[in-house]
């Protein structure tokens, strides 16, 4: 068994009634698990579920009510250089040029300009922007954008990359190719990633493990290891037999179609 | 306006803008005289270009042009030093913004021209009340672009640099300071011609100095083409420092298309 890299232990979060009189909202109720070292694990759940509070705690940007959040062994308590995070938006800052924007992270930890461009430009190499590395966000395209935004997180070359629907707002087939990328880059580095998304078969076809949460209250209702060979080529997973089985499951774990009737 | 149907026929736009104020110059000159109206009403614009060289030659006018210009620079600055400073104040801090919210209000319905008589009980007839017009009513443009700008961040973005372990003063210097520059400049335009009419209307209050006194003094004098002359280098001050600024903008806010620059 491989170092643990990730571990939530026993994590609640509530957050105070919006008006008086209204009972405090719990979002997640004692939830834990762990994602070893190069692990790759999706959270999936009904909306509302309590997924992206679990990611904002992850990044220390909120403190969680009670239980802990342990990065590398070490307690998250603030933001901190081991986790970086993505989201559904892109937030490519307009006035910085595609190369400004993926060092934008490693400009804020103070390292010194000669390795920020050679970070940045080996990054947009790898993620195919070589050749817009001195345009503005307006002039790419939504997925180009967003590989951007994939290589500006992996610019600070943290332990554990949290990403929060990253390709939730992109065209199907951009979604796959940007899936394939992701697949590659996080094999090729090595990296660990926490990855929320409500697309199961994007779940299956990037991670090795799938954590499904109940409705609000959220909590870890069930874990599922995707045995399927090729995590490091989505595009192939995708092709395989056992995909149909592993979405059935889930979509059963999750009732949907008890939603739809 | 819509530069790809301008660029083959730039030329010819050029022609036809020197054509059009050929003609403008020429209704100027004649046409008043052919309706009758009287030179003391309308002084043709040859009257008006000899009053011009007779005030270069007797009244000072170099020195009454810079004192204005100056003041409105002077005013200019300052006011828009202060409008940024206090917007990006209030809309970093909720508490800042609570509770000086009602008075910057006040300040703002109330006409801001109506102070220049005060400030020149305060100060007398020197450059100050002039100047403390224009920064009052340069100040609220500038003020209100910077706090809209700052409150129109998108939290998350805050949040990422946060998550890469800002601290609070590059959260502002690498993201709410850029964030504020395009509202920023849309603010300056408005504020430099507004710096203008604040020390015009302190110029006219009192002082024996300004354009806005020789405005007053062609009055007294009946001089209408006097009058003319300091509307003309009132206005050219105001256009040369709206020029200025578009200038600094399109270098600042040059990774914005340009068709968003053209229209803020
Ligand atoms: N800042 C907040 N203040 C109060 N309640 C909040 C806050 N943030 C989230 N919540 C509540 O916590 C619950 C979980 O929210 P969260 O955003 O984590 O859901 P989610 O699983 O990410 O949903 P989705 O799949 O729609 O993105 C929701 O009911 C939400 O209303
Ligand atoms: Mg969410």
């Amino acid at each position: 068994m491989s170092a643990i890299r990730l571990e939530f232990r026993a994590v609640t979060k509530r957050f105070p009634a919006q008006r008086r009189g209204d009972a405090p909202v719990t979002a997640v109720q004692n939830v834990s698990f762990t994602v070893a070292d190069g692990e790759v694990v999706s959270i999936i759940g009904p909306s509302g579920c309590g997924k992206s509070t679990l990611l904002n705690m992850g990044s220390g940007l909120d403190p969680a009510t009670s239980g802990e959040v342990f990065v590398d062994g070490e307690r998250v308590t603030r933001p901190n250089e081991h986790v970086a995070f993505m989201l559904q938006k892109d937030l490519l800052l307009p006035w910085r040029t595609i190369r400004q924007n993926v060092e934008f992270g490693l400009e804020i930890q103070g390292r010194p300009t000669a390795d920020r461009h050679r970070i940045a430009e080996e990054l947009l190499v790898k993620c195919r922007l070589q050749d817009f590395i001195h345009h503005y966000p307006h002039q790419l395209s939504g997925g180009m954008r967003q590989r951007a935004a994939l290589a500006r997180t992996l610019a600070v070359d943290p332990a554990v990359l949290l990403m929060d629907e990253p390709f939730s707002a992109l065209d199907a087939q951009t979604k796959m190719v940007l899936q394939q990328d992701l697949g590659r880059t996080l094999a090729d580095t090595g990296k660990t990633a926490l990855f929320i998304t409500h697309d199961l078969a994007e779940a299956i076809a990037l991670s090795d493990r799938v954590l499904v949460m109940s409705q609000r209250p959220g909590t870890i209702i069930e874990e599922i290891k995707v045995d399927i060979p090729d995590r490091d080529n989505p595009m192939e997973r995708r092709k395989s037999p056992k995909v149909g089985p592993y979405v059935s499951a889930l979509m059963e774990l999750l009732h949907i179609d008890q939603a739809a009737a | 306006m819509n530069a790809m149907m301008a660029q083959p026929s730039t030329q010819r736009m050029m022609i036809g803008s020197v054509l059009l104020l050929i003609v403008f110059l020429a209704a100027w000159q004649w046409l008043p005289g052919l309706f009758g109206i009287p030179a003391f009403i309308i002084p043709p614009a040859s009257t008006v270009w000899d009053e011009f060289l007779h005030m270069l030659a007797n009244d000072r006018l170099v020195y009454h042009t810079v004192i204005t210009a100056l003041q409105v620079l002077a005013g200019f600055v300052l006011g828009v030093i202060l409008g940024m400073v206090v917007g990006f104040v209030l809309g970093m801090s909720q508490a800042a913004e609570f509770m000086l919210s009602p008075y910057i209000l006040a300040l703002q319905i109330a006409p801001k021209v109506a102070f220049a008589p005060l400030f020149v009980i305060w100060f007398g007839y020197t450059v100050y009340p002039k100047i403390l017009v224009a920064v009052l009513i340069v100040f609220f443009p500038v003020m209100i672009n910077v706090l809209g700008a700052v409150r129109a961040i998108d939290p998350d973005i805050v949040r990422l640099a946060r998550s890469f372990t800002a601290s609070r003063f590059q959260v502002f210097w690498k993201v709410e300071f850029p964030a504020a520059m395009p509202p920023f400049f849309a603010g300056l335009r408005i504020a430099a011609t507004l710096a203008v009419i604040g020390v015009v209307v302190g110029e006219l209050v009192g002082g024996n100095t300004g354009l806005g006194y020789l405005l007053t003094f062609g009055e007294g004098a009946g001089n209408t083409a006097m009058v003319f002359v300091a509307i003309i280098l009132l206005t050219l001050i105001g256009i040369v420092l709206y020029a200025v600024i578009v200038a600094i903008e399109n270098r600042v806010l040059h990774y914005l298309p340009a068709r968003a620059r053209k229209i803020t």
